[in-house]
């Protein structure tokens, strides 16, 4: 059962809220309680189950007779539905890099555009805060994992929820709060700051900041889960023969939630790459100086010059999907059980 | 199959290390000329690039590579008062500079110079779709019920208060009282369908068919023509002459007075021209691409007004009209509560 | 698998983390909390009550409830043909469902724009229109129901459908009475979620949304327009307010589901 909480896919299964009530709409393993439906069939030995309710695949003959119409029409709108508001707009952007509408086209356009130096810096620096946030999230992340699930302590539950409040705050929101609390002259720190001459808005470290942020909740929320399935009887095992808490967690815990861990992480860095909104208002923004890649799509958009925010929008769309297909891969099978 | 997972999952990590290692030292060892940080209003990002380009060309320019950030003028200069990074900054407005003066941040006499600090000039147009369905001809046509205006919003934005300024010196001009202004004023604010955030985001609202009227600057109506745009525009026969002045800061790099000295040069001004800005300076011929005639491009309106002149300069007008809760806010507060 | 008591380096972890979060998080958005009333209750719902910005709020809202609704049907829709359906290149959809949660927000402006845009191909322009809004609320919210509808609807045991059909139940019967509670949770969770990214997005809005005030302006653009016009404190009081009803729709979400799974 341990491969369950992360075939959730990308996007992660409901709040890993930590409870010890299986009330809250937790994770899959929350489920199980609540599965058993209000219908009380009769005992299976006793009902002579007919021949064609045993055929679950072709969904074909006798009551089921519709069943194989709807299921056609199922199909048919869900990969139209995912055709047109995400296939063939993707691809456009592909095709609109290499033949913009009013611009040279051709690969050897899009690779004088991208060889502006403006692109290295702007994706460098994305790269550059990404990896601060993730790196920060991966280490803060493991460590509240670990005391919301094997400790208890006044305020768990309140952590446990807060811990997911950066899902639900707007881009604009966070880049707004951050400006309010460390800005160098109006900000509630901004005399602190200024006495230590850090300058966290319109600097690099704001932009970390925000994009670490926004990503934060992410790596938590695979994690916690798996470590409440996991159960505690291995790390007391090897407690009690007498390994050292950091030993029990080097050699037992970190394996058992490792695939979760690097879910978590790349999930957090494709969300921090991503990061447009609270980047706009904690970043200066300019070429060269706070202009990251989001940054750089916008402002080249807004300067006429569409055909270089789609190149760009390409580089991105490209990281994308090669972030999503990477976890596909690593994810290990589900078609192989039942 | 666990252990072809197990080296894609290390591979993958060790390249993101090396590419995050790669960034960091991308980033560092970017210093290697000057940099010069120029702060610009939203629309003047084409004509420094133009003029940054030929100034690399000179002998004080080699090697000075430049930053450049856009965006509405207000918001800009805020932002370089709450600590964002510039050299030089070119404003829509001078009440924009004198706000740094007032932070400390440029010399108060930097306006002491043969063009009084301004750098670029142009005029108030008004911007329409090619053919000019609505058949508009003035200011006058403005207060039509079937015109939808376009303007940014004067709290952010520096062509906003051009725009504004236009159309009360016109109403003035053409002998009506101040109470029949006021009112003038208030029934175009009525017209207005969106008051956008700078004079570029006006723009692209006129692009997106949000209105039928766009108000701009002269040399956006020609910047968006020579991208392609189809637009007309007119030129009415009394308006503002815009003036934006760029300034040093005090601790610029040394390097940002070649520049401003380029700025003002001939070569300079020509690729303002080029860009659709009038020049300051005397003597700079150039075809403008774009302007309604390329061989005379900036023709003398027969009411030409000027803050100094006619509006007693920028202290009296922000105090009359731009203040909170002055004559502008009331009369769009008025306009809406029909 | 009782939790233990907090031992001393635990504590000390707890505090760190405890520092670390409040700087990043609670800080900042306690910031908003008080900036958004430090002029007095009255110069709250004075911006709230604005005419342009209560316009700008209720759009934002009931827009992302539409959005929520059509995913939560939709999103069903989709997680039961990945678990139940079997047809080549299936695996391909599981990746394409995913990319609008892994695509930069103005990316997916840029992308909608495309096929939506000036420049359509199917000549449908949804700028400065509701439905371009709308439309891209679909798309951002797409990976919410799926993904936490998914999970259970693999783990959800067949025997107990297979005895309703036996018993004479309807598909629609079964679906209603067997599978629906089983799935509410999850669906009422993907909702939330839904509702929450939906009212909070900007970056594919940017390029989309005309902003023209009553008809297309949102909350997120409005609070970006407060900063930009240096107004702080109206700034943070559509934000507060945007806080307030993500969380007031969660914890309505979650009481909702409670009652169904009690009942069913």
């Amino acid at each position: 059962m341990a491969d369950t909480s992360w075939s959730t896919g990308l996007t992660t299964g409901p709040t890993a809220g930590v409870t010890d009530a299986p009330a809250r709409h937790g994770s899959p393993t929350d489920q199980q309680s609540t599965i058993r439906p209000g219908v009380t069939p009769p005992a299976t030995a006793s009902v002579p189950v007919k021949p064609s309710t045993r055929n679950r695949k072709a969904g074909g003959a006798g009551r089921n007779g519709g069943g194989h119409v709807v299921r056609i029409l199922l199909r048919l709108l869900v990969i139209g539905y995912l055709f047109f508001l995400v296939v063939w707009p993707v691809s456009l952007v592909v095709l609109r890099t290499f033949a913009p509408v009013n611009d040279t086209g051709g690969f050897d356009a899009f690779l004088t555009r991208i060889s502006d130096p403006a692109f290295g810096y702007a994706f460098g620096l994305t790269l550059t805060a990404a990896l601060w946030a993730v790196g920060l999230n991966a280490v803060f992340g493991l460590g509240i994992s670990l005391l919301l699930v094997r400790y208890s302590f006044p305020g768990r539950r309140l952590l446990s929820a807060l811990v997911d409040l950066p899902m639900s705050v707007s881009p604009v929101v966070v880049g707004l709060a951050l400006v309010l609390a460390y800005s160098s002259n109006q900000g509630w720190f901004g005399p602190l700051l200024e006495s230590l001459d850090w300058q966290i808005i319109f600097s690099t470290p704001g932009i970390v900041l925000a994009t670490t942020f926004v990503s934060l909740p992410l790596v938590i929320r695979e994690i916690v889960p798996v470590l409440q399935e996991i159960g505690t009887e291995q790390e007391l095992a090897a407690r009690s023969l007498g390994a050292g808490a950091v030993q029990t967690f080097l050699r037992i815990t970190l394996p058992a939630i490792k695939w979760a861990l690097v879910y978590g992480v790349v999930l957090s860095l494709a969300r921090a790459l991503g990061e447009f909104g609270a980047v706009k208002i904690v970043s200066q923004g300019a070429s060269f100086n706070g202009e990251t890649a989001t940054l750089l799509v916008a402002n080249r958009y807004g300067n006429f010059d569409e055909a270089s925010a789609y190149a760009a929008a390409f580089l991105l769309v490209l990281i994308a999907i090669t972030a999503l297909v990477v976890v596909t891969i690593l994810r290990p099978s589900k078609e192989h059980r039942s | 199959m666990k252990t072809w997972k197990s080296r894609l999952a290390v591979t993958a990590t060790a390249v993101a290390a090396v590419l995050g290692m790669t960034a960091c030292a991308g980033g560092a060892s970017g210093a290697s000329g000057t940099q010069l940080s120029i702060v610009g209003f939203a629309v003047p990002e084409t004509a420094n690039k133009a003029i940054a380009a030929k100034f690399q060309q000179t002998e004080a320019g080699k090697g000075v590579t430049f930053s450049g950030s856009y965006g509405a003028s207000g918001d800009q200069s805020r932002k370089v008062a709450a600590g964002a990074k510039a050299d030089y900054v070119h404003f829509s407005l001078e009440s924009d500079v004198t706000r740094l003066v007032k932070a400390g941040l440029v010399d108060e006499d930097w306006n002491k110079n043969a063009t009084k600090g301004i750098v670029s000039d142009s005029v108030v147009v008004l911007v329409v779709p090619k053919g000019n369905p609505q058949g508009i001809k003035g200011w006058e046509d403005l207060t039509r019920p079937d015109v939808k205006i376009i303007t940014p919003d004067p709290k952010s934005s520096g062509s906003a208060r051009w725009n504004i300024l236009g159309a009360y010196g016109h109403a003035v001009a053409s002998g009506k009282t101040e109470a029949q202004a006021s009112d003038f004023l208030k029934k175009i604010f009525a017209n207005v369908t969106q008051w956008a955030g700078s004079g570029r985001e006006a723009t692209e609202a006129f692009d997106k068919k949000v209105g039928n009227v766009l108000i701009s600057y002269e040399n956006e109506a020609i910047l968006a023509r020579q991208k392609g745009k189809d637009y007309d525009y007119i030129v009415p026969n009394d308006t503002v002459l815009i003036e934006n002045p760029g300034a040093i800061l005090k601790k610029a790099d040394p390097k940002a007075k070649d520049w401003l000295d380029f700025v003002l040069s001939k070569d300079g001004q020509t690729e303002f021209a080029k860009t659709g800005f009038r020049p300051v300076i005397d003597g700079v011929k150039t075809e403008v691409k774009g302007a309604n005639d390329p061989a005379n491009p900036f023709p003398t309106p027969e009411h030409l007004l000027t803050v100094e002149k006619d509006f007693g300069g920028w202290a009296s007008v922000d105090k009359k009209f731009f203040a909170d809760g002055a004559l502008i806010d009331q009369l769009r507060a008025a306009a809406v509560k029909k | 698998m009782k939790p233990d008591t907090l031992t001393r380096p635990a504590a000390a972890g707890l505090g760190l983390a405890l520092l670390w979060f409040s700087i990043l998080v609670l800080i900042p958005l306690a910031a908003i909390v008080l900036s958004s009333t430090a002029g007095g209750w009255q110069q709250f719902i004075g911006t709230i009550t604005d005419p342009q910005t209560f316009a700008a709020l209720r759009l934002t809202i009931l827009q992302a409830l539409g959005a929520a609704l059509v995913n939560v049907v939709l999103g069903t829709a989709i997680a039961w043909v990945l678990v139940r359906d079997r047809f080549p290149g299936k695996a391909v959809l599981e990746v394409i469902i995913d990319i609008p949660f892994a695509l930069p927000t103005i990316v997916a402006g840029l992308v909608l724009l495309s096929l939506y845009g000036p420049e359509s191909p199917l000549g449908i322009n949804v700028v400065n229109t509701q439905q371009g809004i709308f439309l891209a609320l679909l798309f951002v919210t797409l990976p919410f129901v799926v993904r936490t509808v998914q999970p259970v609807l693999l783990e959800l045991d067949q025997d107990v459908e297979e005895a309703a059909a036996s018993l004479g139940a309807s598909r629609f019967t079964t679906f209603r009475r067997v599978m629906l509670p089983a799935l509410m949770p999850a669906i009422t969770a993907g909702a939330s979620l839904a509702f929450a990214r939906a009212i909070s997005e900007f970056g594919a809005l940017v390029l989309i949304s005309g902003n023209t005030p009553f008809v297309t302006e949102v909350a997120s653009l409005k609070i970006l327009k407060f900063i930009e016009s240096d107004n702080r404190a109206a700034a943070a009081s559509v934000a507060l307010v945007l806080l307030v009803v993500s969380l007031a729709v969660l914890i309505a979400l979650d009481i909702l589901q409670r009652k169904v799974a009690r009942r069913g």
